[in-house]
């Protein structure tokens, strides 16, 4: 990531440290992860200990400090899918694409991440794959769907 | 009718770039105007195009249409109309053709054609894409007679599946901005909070905390300036200044009744906000947004362009000496965040973590600030309530708030029913229905014959509830009462193949995971209760265990510094107390009855086998052999009980013991 770019960031934010939150979204969203040296950049902009960053890095479920995959699998892991077998779904897709939880397959293609309830409990289990949502998934579906995503396929 | 099919021409666009700011004086002449508009029309085609039947192809079904329409040279007659969450999300995509009221659901390109040809052209509905009875299996033409919508009472949905989300003239059309072009030119800022005192209306987001009570004290904090310890490090720029803020990081799993209002009728949540405003003094706001919500964020973000155009935020709303402005916060994943102590943490920059509440925010909140903090679906219900009154809301619902809200709960709620049901989807009903109601005469019961076993309601503060409860009225007393809470509105049904000790589990390891650790009660408590339950679903447990699991709930219930670690034991203590049965039987016996727990269960296959070796061909670790046509084994030791074998059988023939 240029610092420039870092730059265009914290100046959209006004440099104020009570936008750090939203700073490390943007950079989170441009980056698909944290990287150190930029955490290290914006903190020294912010005029904020390097830590609170970290902090801020670490608490939320947002943040990665490791790079992610090109796309990232979201298991929906609310209660509604819970009922309907969203754990079943879970492990079916670690087998499939030979990962654990949070993990990231070894083309960088693939992150594989339970998320919290997406609140499509209507049409549980649900599978999001950047701005596609995935209803009904049942542990038996998932390698067409893990192929089909493969192939490129919506 | 989407924003866009609304713009003026490319040419026409240059010279009027700004549409005109709205007064009181013009406000119910654009309303009118846009009635006009549609009256045009033959009729109006109301796609639903909320999250739930986006991702079952709503918007696909919108673009056809409309192409549809233009092929045929209908698009002149018939006007094609996005609208937010109908509610009825288990049928999407939907389809309402107005003006008769006529339901199409699971519609797809060819049904679609066909609901053009017959319908549109011909005048005559098609049945096969209406819903069905589940009874009887007749078809059902008008939505209003379908028994989903039947009950319900609409307040905060009030313009659900009617309105264009990203259009705001469709929403003034329909009444929005009256109440606070009422406020604004013929009440004071005390009559507002007069009729909201005098509706009884309890905060939505859980707690039930009386909104009217909550605003006043904040207007008192304000008038004598912010007193005692300050939740803000940075500089206080204006400490006697109040601040509202709208929290639309709705956490609980299986609830999304926040993400439809918005998705739905994002005007009634700004106009409501704009009535606190006025109410309570304020000239800034903030929406805390959860990030899994990216169309609701895009609604509002539309919403509020379109709102300070036209002048209903920001500087002189409708012409007035009134100002407001609100900006948004997008959470980032925290489900502590809904915690009013936290969340103003996060708004400032910090790491959400509550403190302890021996100063309410509404002395000191955000900056030290005096803060009023509502939830969604409360700040959706006042503009109604300042446009018919406090006594109208009041006589809705239990009890007579009249003297005290404290006395009853008056209104609606808005309720997320998920999970083994076969309508899922939204509702609103009056406070005080039934469960069973909710569950059986709306809800159509359990799918695929099976037995209800228990509802859980109040997300994972919240506990679950037995057949034997399901008389009960839905209002926050009697829910707290039986152990559960009404929480925000979650609703989560469970059939006979749910196991309440996996339940309870479920919702200690995702507050284990969503605890911020500060305080030792919930940080340390929720790791130990959830070894227990590990031990219990593994058959590893004595009873004995079961007494000291009691005594660690007590004590996080009594010593834990906010609402996530002290009533964390719900979902246990309610589980122990109407389910200790199932505990007992995975402890003594060494059982999952509900056949879940995966230490206490084996797969096997029954004489009802035919050999069709779909189970072996799906199997990841191919444990399975048998010849065609001839019974079939599952190779107990290299079962990994993954349950494919039992999901893809035809012939029930797949049984957990």
């Amino acid at each position: 990531m240029t610092t420039q770019k870092v730059d265009q960031i914290l100046d959209r934010w006004k440099r104020d440290p009570q936008y750090a939150i939203e700073i490390l979204q943007d950079i989170q969203e441009e980056h698909r992860h944290l990287p150190a040296d930029v955490l290290q950049y914006v903190a020294d902009a912010l005029a904020l200990p390097v830590g609170r960053l970290y902090h801020i890095g670490t608490f939320f479920k947002a943040f990665s400090l490791k790079p992610r995959g090109k796309h990232v699998l979201e298991v929906c892991m609310g209660t509604a899918c819970h009922v309907k077998g969203a754990p079943r779904v879970l492990d079916a897709i670690s087998r499939e694409l030979e990962v654990p939880e949070g993990g990231t397959t070894k083309d960088g293609n693939f992150t594989l991440e339970p998320v919290r309830c997406l609140g499509c409990c209507a049409i549980a289990p649900v599978v999001k794959v950047g701005k596609d949502l995935h209803g009904e998934i049942q542990a038996a579906r998932v390698k067409t769907l893990v192929k089909k995503l493969a192939e490129g396929q919506p | 009718m989407s924003a866009r099919a609304q713009r003026p021409p490319k040419e026409r666009r240059a010279t009027s770039a700004r549409a005109a700011r709205i007064s009181a004086r013009t406000l119910d002449a654009v309303g009118r105007k846009h009635q006009e508009l549609l009256a045009g029309y033959k009729g109006l085609l109301l796609v639903c195009t909320g999250t739930g039947c986006v991702s079952a192809g709503g918007f696909v079904i919108r673009d056809s249409l409309k192409a549809m329409l233009k092929k045929r040279r209908l698009d002149k007659k018939w006007l094609v109309v996005q609208t937010g969450c109908n509610g009825f999300c288990a049928m999407g995509p939907i389809l309402v053709v107005q003006p008769e009221g006529i339901f199409y659901e699971k519609l797809n390109e060819k049904s679609l054609e066909k609901v053009a040809e017959e319908h549109l052209v011909g005048g005559k509905p098609v049945k096969a894409s209406m819903h069905k009875d589940l009874a009887t299996g007749n078809p059902i033409a008008k939505m209003a007679e379908i028994p989903f919508f039947a009950k319900q009472q609409l307040i905060a949905l009030r313009n659900k599946g009617i309105v264009d989300p990203e259009n705001i003239e469709s929403a003034i059309a329909m009444g929005g901005y009256a109440a606070l072009k009422k406020a604004l030119t013929t009440m004071k800022p005390a009559d507002v909070l007069g009729e909201v005192m005098r509706s009884g209306i309890r905060g939505r987001g859980g707690a039930g905390f009386p909104t009217g009570a909550k605003w006043e004290s904040c207007i008192k904090a304000s008038a004598t300036g912010a007193t005692g310890e300050s939740n803000a490090q940075a500089v206080r720029p204006s400490p006697t200044k109040p601040v509202l803020v709208c929290n639309a990081d709705e956490g609980d799993p299986g609830a999304f009744m926040d993400r439809s209002i918005i998705e739905t009728d994002p005007h009634a949540v700004l106009e409501g906000m704009c009535l606190g405003a006025y109410a309570i003094g304020a000239s800034e706001g903030f929406i805390y947004i959860r990030k899994e919500y990216p169309l609701a964020l895009e609604r509002l973000e539309k919403a509020m362009a379109q709102a300070r155009e036209r002048g209903l935020l920001g500087k002189r709303i409708l012409g007035s000496d009134f100002a407001f402005d609100i900006k948004i916060h997008r959470g980032a994943g925290a489900f502590v965040c809904g915690e009013s102590t936290a969340l103003m943490a996060s708004m400032e920059g910090r790491v959400g973590e509550p403190r302890a509440k021996y100063v309410h925010n509404v002395e000191s909140g955000y900056m030290g600030r005096p803060t009023v903090l509502n939830n969604v679906e409360t700040w959706a219900n006042v503009p109604v309530i300042v446009e018919k009154g406090g006594a109208w809301f009041g006589s809705i619902g239990t009890g007579d708030v009249a003297k005290s809200p404290w006395n009853g709960s008056s209104g609606t709620k808005v309720f997320s029913r998920v999970g083994n049901i076969a309508n899922t989807g939204l509702v609103e009903v009056p406070m005080g229905i039934r469960l069973k109601e909710i569950i059986f005469d709306i809800g159509g019961g359990i799918p695929g014959g099976r037995e209800f076993k228990a509802v859980q309601t109040g997300g994972p503060s919240g506990g679950c509830l037995p057949k034997s409860m399901l008389d009960l009225p839905v209002d926050f007393d009697t829910l707290a009462k039986a152990g559960s809470m009404m929480g925000s509105g979650g609703m989560i049904v469970m059939d006979d193949r749910t196991c309440m000790v996996d339940v309870a589990k479920y919702f200690i390891d995702f507050l284990k995971d969503e605890s911020c650790g500060k305080c030792t009660p919930c940080r340390e408590g929720l790791i130990a209760v959830s070894e227990i339950l590990g031990a219990i679903t593994r058959g590893q447990a004595t009873e004995a265990l079961l007494g000291e699991l009691e005594g660690l709930c007590d004590t996080m219930a009594v010593s834990s510094l906010c609402q996530l670690g002290a009533t964390a034991p719900n979902p246990v203590l309610s589980t122990l107390k109407y389910f200790r049965d199932e505990y007992l039987a995975h402890i003594r016996e060494r059982k999952c009855p509900a056949g879940v727990c995966k230490s206490l269960i084996r797969y096997e296959i029954t004489p009802n086998c035919n050999g069709c070796h779909v189970c072996a061909r799906n199997c990841p670790t191919n444990c399975i052999s048998g010849d065609k046509k001839k019974l079939h084994v599952i190779d107990a030791n290299a079962c990994i009980k993954c349950g494919i074998c039992r999901d893809v059988c035809k012939f029930d023939a797949v049984r957990v013991g």
